[in-house]
C-alpha cells in the first residue's frame, strides 16, 4: 500500500485545503483568541499526528517482539522519528500561539511541560539505540524501551495535566478552546487538517522506510 | 498451583542470595549510606536551614540520585556467565521479580535514612510528619521499580550508569511531579482536595510498571 501513489495525492489535496480554507474561511470572532484560532489546524494537528505515528512505532515494535524481523524494526524507528518531528512541531506552533495569546511563549504549563518529556523520552530511545552496534540487540531492547516508554507517555501528556491546572483545554484552568467547537472550524479541523498531516507523516515515514530497506538488502547481499 | 509456588520459592530464594551479597560484600551498601549522608552534608553546608518549598524541592531530587545510585548496580554487578546460570535455574520472570522486591526494600529504607539526615540537618519544616513518611515510602517504591527496569535495559545495552540516568530522568518526571504535589499535603495544616487520586494514580503507575517489567524482562534476557 505504501508504494501506491492515490493516498500522497489525497494528502497533497488535504493539506492545500487546510491552509487555503484555514486562512481565508470564517472563524468565530471569540475573545482573547480572535483571528489565532485557525493555529488550531496547525498546532492541535501536529498532535493528533504525533501519537497516531507513536501508536504505529509501538505497534511494530510489539511486532517485532513477537517475531524478530529487522523490517519491523526499521518501521518502528521511522515512525518515532517521524513523530518526534511533528511533536517538535507541535511545540513550536503551541509555543508561537502562546506568545500571541497568553502573553508568554513559554509559561510551564503542564501540558507544555508533558510535551517537552515525551520528546525527552523519544530522544533517550535513539539515544538508547545509538548505544548499540549489535542490530538483533539494538532491535529487541529498542522494541523493549520503545513499549515501556510509551506506556509512561499516557500519565505524562492524558492524565496529569488534566488533574491540575492548567491553560489548555481539559485541565482545571477552563481553556474554552474546544467548547462550541464552531462547525465551520469542525469541516476543516477533523476531515482536513488531522488526516492530511497524518499522512504526511506517513509519507515522510515511507520514504525513511525504503530507503533504509535499501540498506538492509545492501548489507544482506554484501 | 505447584508451579506458583515453585516460582514464589524461587522468588524468595533469588531475594536472599542479593541479601546475603549485600551482607557480604558490605561495601555498596555502606557506600550509598556515605553518599546519602554527604549529600545532604553538602546540602547542609549550601543551604542552611531552608524553608519548606526547598526543602520539599531538594529532598526530592536527592532522593532521585539516591535511587540511580542504589539501583543501578543491581543488574551490573551479574556477569553475563551468571546471568546464564540464573536463566537455566529460575526463569525471567522470577529473577525480575526479584531484583524489583530486593530494590524497592532497600531504597525504602535509604528513603527513610535520608528523611532523618534531612530533619537533622536542614530542620523540620513538616506541619504533619505520618503522612510525609508514607508518601516517603510510596516515592521510594515508585523510584525504584522505574530504575529497575531501566537498570535492567542498561545493564543489557552493556551500557554503564550514565545511560539510565539518560533514560530515566524524562520517563521519572510524571511521578516526581506527583510526589511533589503530593508532599504540599504534609508541609501545611490546610487540608487539600485531590489528594487520593494523586496518591491512586501513583499506585496504579506502580502497577503499570511491574506488569510491564514482568512482561518485557524475558525478551530483554535472551540472547
Amino acid at each position: 500500500m505504501l508504494r501506491q501513489s492515490w493516498w500522497k495525492i489525497l494528502c497533497v489535496v488535504l493539506l492545500l485545503y487546510t491552509v487555503i480554507a484555514g486562512f481565508l474561511g470564517d472563524v468565530p470572532a471569540k475573545p482573547i483568541l480572535h483571528e489565532t484560532i485557525r493555529n488550531l489546524y496547525f498546532h492541535v494537528a501536529m498532535w493528533f499526528s504525533m501519537m497516531i505515528l507513536f501508536i504505529v512505532s509501538v505497534v511494530y515494535a510489539i511486532k517485532y517482539l513477537r517475531r524478530p524481523d529487522q523490517v519491523f524494526d526499521i518501521y518502528s524507528l521511522e515512525y518515532a522519528k517521524a513523530g518526534i518531528v511533528f511533536g517538535s512541531l507541535g511545540v513550536l506552533t503551541g509555543s508561537e500561539w502562546a506568545g500571541f495569546t497568553w502573553g508568554a511563549f513559554w509559561s510551564n504549563d503542564p501540558k507544555q511541560l508533558g510535551a517537552v518529556v515525551a520528546l525527552l523520552i523519544y530522544l533517550a530511545y535513539l539515544v538508547l539505540r545509538n548505544s548499540m552496534t549489535d542490530m538483533d540487540k539494538r532491535a529487541r531492547i529498542g522494541a523493549v524501551y520503545n513499549i515501556f516508554a510509551f506506556a509512561m507517555l499516557f500519565p505524562t501528556l492524558w492524565i496529569i495535566p488534566r488533574m491540575v491546572e492548567s491553560l489548555h483545554p481539559g485541565g482545571l484552568g477552563g481553556n474554552p478552546a474546544f467548547e462550541n467547537f464552531d462547525p465551520r472550524m469542525g469541516k476543516i479541523f477533523w476531515p482536513a487538517a488531522v488526516p492530511g498531516w497524518t499522512l504526511l507523516g506517513v509519507w515522510i515515514s515511507s520514504l525513511r522506510i525504503r530507503l533504509q530497506l535499501l540498506e538492509l538488502k545492501k548489507l544482506n547481499h554484501a | 498451583m505447584l508451579k506458583s509456588k515453585r516460582s514464589f520459592s524461587h522468588i524468595i530464594t533469588l531475594f536472599r542470595k542479593d541479601l546475603l551479597l549485600e551482607i557480604r560484600q558490605q561495601y555498596s551498601f555502606y557506600g550509598i549510606l556515605l553518599y546519602v549522608a554527604s549529600t545532604i552534608f553538602v546540602l547542609y553546608l549550601a543551604m542552611g536551614e531552608p524553608e519548606g518549598a526547598v526543602w520539599k524541592g531538594l529532598f526530592w531530587m536527592i532522593q532521585l540520585f539516591i535511587c540511580v545510585n542504589a539501583v543501578a548496580k543491581s543488574f551490573l554487578q551479574e556477569g553475563e556467565g551468571r546471568m546464564l546460570y540464573f536463566y537455566s535455574i529460575a526463569g525471567a520472570r522470577d529473577f525480575i521479580l526479584a531484583k524489583l522486591l530486593f530494590n524497592t526494600l532497600l531504597m525504602v529504607l535509604m528513603s527513610f535514612v535520608s528523611l532523618g539526615l534531612f530533619v537533622l540537618m536542614l530542620g523540620n519544616p513538616l506541619a504533619r510528619a505520618v503522612p510525609f513518611v508514607l508518601i516517603t515510602c510510596l516515592g521510594g517504591v515508585s523510584l525504584s521499580l522505574v530504575f529497575t527496569f531501566l537498570a535492567a535495559i542498561a545493564a543489557r545495552a552493556r551500557q554503564n550508569a550514565a545511560l539510565m540516568a539518560i533514560l530515566g530522568f524524562p520517563l521519572i518526571i510524571p511521578q516526581l511531579m506527583l510526589l511533589m504535589r503530593l508532599s504540599n499535603v504534609a508541609f501545611s495544616d490546610a487540608l487539600q482536595g485531590g489528594v487520593w487520586g494523586m496518591a491512586l494514580l501513583l499506585i496504579a503507575l506502580d502497577l503499570l510498571i511491574v506488569v510491564l517489567a514482568v512482561i518485557l524482562f524475558p525478551f530483554l534476557w535472551k540472547d
